[in-house]
């Protein structure tokens, strides 16, 4: 029993080893530039926060063995909205208010179809981020800046005291890590992911849970959407594209597989901080091209489903 | 009623059936409402027209979704098409510019590398048992940044009369890429229809185990059917590089993915795997085409476009779903 238990620890114990390996690397290597320093972690941590946030919901939604790709598209529209609504002279905590609730509903939307109509999750959301995509170019084609006295007082603040789109992570990172572990939602996700079936003959109330979870995942890019508007002070219907990408190989990397079940947020904030270490080593070393983070971030992916497939068949045969 | 399409459609129409009737829809709709669209005109023995361009335009997609379809069928799935077409446009620029290699060698090689793309993915499938979406996503995030590597971020401009052929050229007075997907169609056709291939593909994509049982080489199987996506990509890559006569790792091959997905499932090949269906992908590919020209030709506003297609395809996906008909039905019986 003991063994086992070590045993399902592997992935996301790598994960950690992974990191540090990295992080000591380009801290002994950029000695000199000061990588090992507090700015350069909390602007690792301000830089990353969207892409975390994303990644936060698409965490629930792989725990509960389905997948949801609109988030990036979901990020480019909740960004361009806040940014209209605000050209409008709205308000910006209802503007905000507005983009969260419009997020959450469309994600409710999918679950719904997912649910009703039994599709496959990967094509429903497919669907779902052309759809969203389309819908932040009809609210506009250009990128909007936003000047509001609201934006410059958190940029002040950003600046002088603590990012604020970092502190937004770090608070959804607390309450999901708590809504995962010791609410009934978070254990009937992962009692869906193991087993669906038996979920069901349990009494757990799947088809609510699943639809919940797809209005949880558009809440958190929604949100992230939101956290994009206070990082570059405008909206734009491009930001966040194939950023679904980044946060599926965020949770991978982080622990938890593609079928569903295992796995902790825990692991997705050490897999988006090592994605946010691969590309500030890039940024450090100057020399080398942007392209080099997709093909180190391909190899650790690799890395990382080879492993899982090998703890996963040694399990398979004791 | 539902007798009626049954007894007067022959038996290898019928699963055509309904994309069909969805693609003349649209045809109809356009030819009456749409101004221009049914004009054709002949010049120089070759067609022009907004009908041949729908042909043409479809034409990349109709390519990766002849592959797919064969992936889907063994209950796979292969999102990794668009940066094998970023990698084929960037290889065969570079080969032809930098290299001076001739046509054919740059072309053979090209295909070359995206089969062996391909066979990647299907050695990751079907020997490590990785599922499918995690399998080919690994090269969907990588493939795109090597395209860049190999081009150095930089569009390579190709100054080659044979290469902008595969694109530009006319073949019986049609654009020639509608030749190349006739050509792939017949020979995909024939080598699952005209040999035993396609009864394993579905057997496969049916129940994997019973299928072994049963002695099909399951393995050998889906390598073959992600192998053949990685050379469709391919060829939809040196075509796409030779519409622009340049290789542009950047954008090259921008959601053919999903485009390629969705014709596949709008023909009527079911995502469950077991079934397939090859014309039925083409007239999908041609469906999404048709409606984008459509939505141009209209005078829609291009941001439109993607909204528009979203909800079509959506909606066909539900007139297929089995469970929401069966609910529909026991609530109607019900009331």
């Amino acid at each position: 029993m003991k063994q086992r238990f070590s045993r399902a620890q592997i992935p996301w114990l790598t994960t950690i080893a992974v990191l540090i390996v990295f992080y000591a690397g380009a801290s002994i290597r950029f000695r000199e530039d000061h990588f090992f320093s507090w700015p350069v972690f909390v602007n690792l941590l301000r830089d990353n926060s969207f892409l975390g946030l994303a990644a936060i919901g698409m965490t629930f939604v792989i725990l509960s063995g389905g997948i949801d790709l609109s988030v990036g598209a979901m990020i480019g529209f909740t960004s361009v909205l806040v940014a209209r609504l605000m050209g409008q002279h709205v308000p910006p905590l209802i503007a905000i208010a507005v983009a969260l609730a419009v997020g959450t509903g469309f994600g409710c939307c999918l679950g719904a179809v997912i649910r009703f109509a039994a599709l496959p999750p990967f094509l429903v959301t497919l669907a779902g981020m052309f759809f969203v995509r389309g819908l932040g170019q009809v609210v506009s084609l250009e990128s909007i800046t936003i000047q509001h006295g609201f934006y410059d007082a958190i940029s002040d603040f950003s600046l002088r005291v603590f990012p604020v789109t970092a502190m937004l992570f770090l608070a959804a990172l607390i309450v999901a890590m708590y809504v995962a572990r010791y609410t009934p939602f978070g254990r009937a996700v992962y009692a869906i992911g193991g087993n669906e079936q038996s979920a069901m003959l349990m009494g757990l109330a799947v088809g609510r849970t699943k639809v919940g979870l797809y209005a949880l995942s558009g809440f958190c890019s929604a949100l992230a959407g939101v956290t994009y508007t206070f990082y570059t002070s405008s909206g734009s219907a491009t930001a966040g594209t194939m950023l679904e990408l980044d946060a599926i190989a965020a949770v991978v990397i982080g622990g938890t597989p593609l079928s569903g079940g295992v796995g902790n947020i825990f692991g997705t904030l050490i897999g988006v901080l090592i994605l946010g270490v691969i590309q500030t080593i890039i940024t450090f070393e100057g020399t080398l091209s942007s392209w080099w983070t997709k093909i180190a971030v391909g190899v650790l992916l690799l890395a990382f489903i080879l492993l899982q497939r090998f703890l996963q068949s040694r399990t398979a045969k004791r | 009623m539902n007798d009626i399409p049954r007894r007067l459609v022959p038996a290898w129409l019928r699963s055509l059936l309904w994309p069909l009737i969805a693609l003349a829809g649209l045809l109809l709709f356009n030819l009456f409402f749409t101004e221009g669209f049914a004009r054709l005109t002949i010049r120089d023995g070759h067609v022009y027209g907004s009908l041949v361009d729908i042909l043409k335009l479809s034409s990349r997609v109709m390519l990766v979704s002849l592959g797919m379809t064969l992936v889907i069928a063994t209950a796979g799935v292969d999102l990794s098409v668009g940066a094998v077409v970023a990698i084929a446009g960037s290889v065969a620029a570079k080969l032809i510019v930098e290299h001076q290699a001739s046509l054919p060698l740059a072309l053979a090689a090209t295909l070359g590398l995206c089969s062996a793309l391909g066979a990647w993915n299907g050695v990751l499938v079907a020997w490590i048992g990785v599922q499918p979406i995690v399998a080919t996503l690994i090269l969907m995030v990588a493939g795109r940044g090597i395209a860049q590597l190999l081009t150095d971020g930089q569009i390579i401009t190709v100054d080659n009369p044979g290469f902008s052929f595969i694109a530009g050229g006319h073949f019986l007075g049609l654009p020639s890429p509608v030749t190349i997907v006739a050509v792939m169609l017949m020979i995909t056709v024939l080598l699952t229809r005209g040999t035993a291939m396609g009864l394993f593909i579905e057997s496969v994509g049916n129940n994997e185990t019973a299928s072994r049982f049963a002695g099909v080489n399951a393995r050998a199987v889906k390598l073959f059917v992600y192998t053949f996506t990685g050379l469709c990509a391919g060829m939809a890559g040196l075509i796409e590089a030779s519409d622009i006569n340049a290789a542009d790792a950047n954008n090259a091959g921008p959601n053919i993915e999903l485009d390629a997905i969705l014709a596949v499932v709008i023909g009527g090949t079911s995502l469950n795997g077991g079934r397939f269906n090859l014309p039925g992908s083409l007239v999908g590919a041609l469906i999404i085409q048709t409606l984008t020209t459509a939505i141009k030709m209209r005078g829609v506003p291009v941001e439109y476009t993607l909204v528009v297609k979203a909800v079509v395809v959506l909606a066909v996906c539900l007139l297929q779903s089995e469970e929401l008909r069966q609910r529909l039905w026991q609530r109607r019986a019900s009331a």
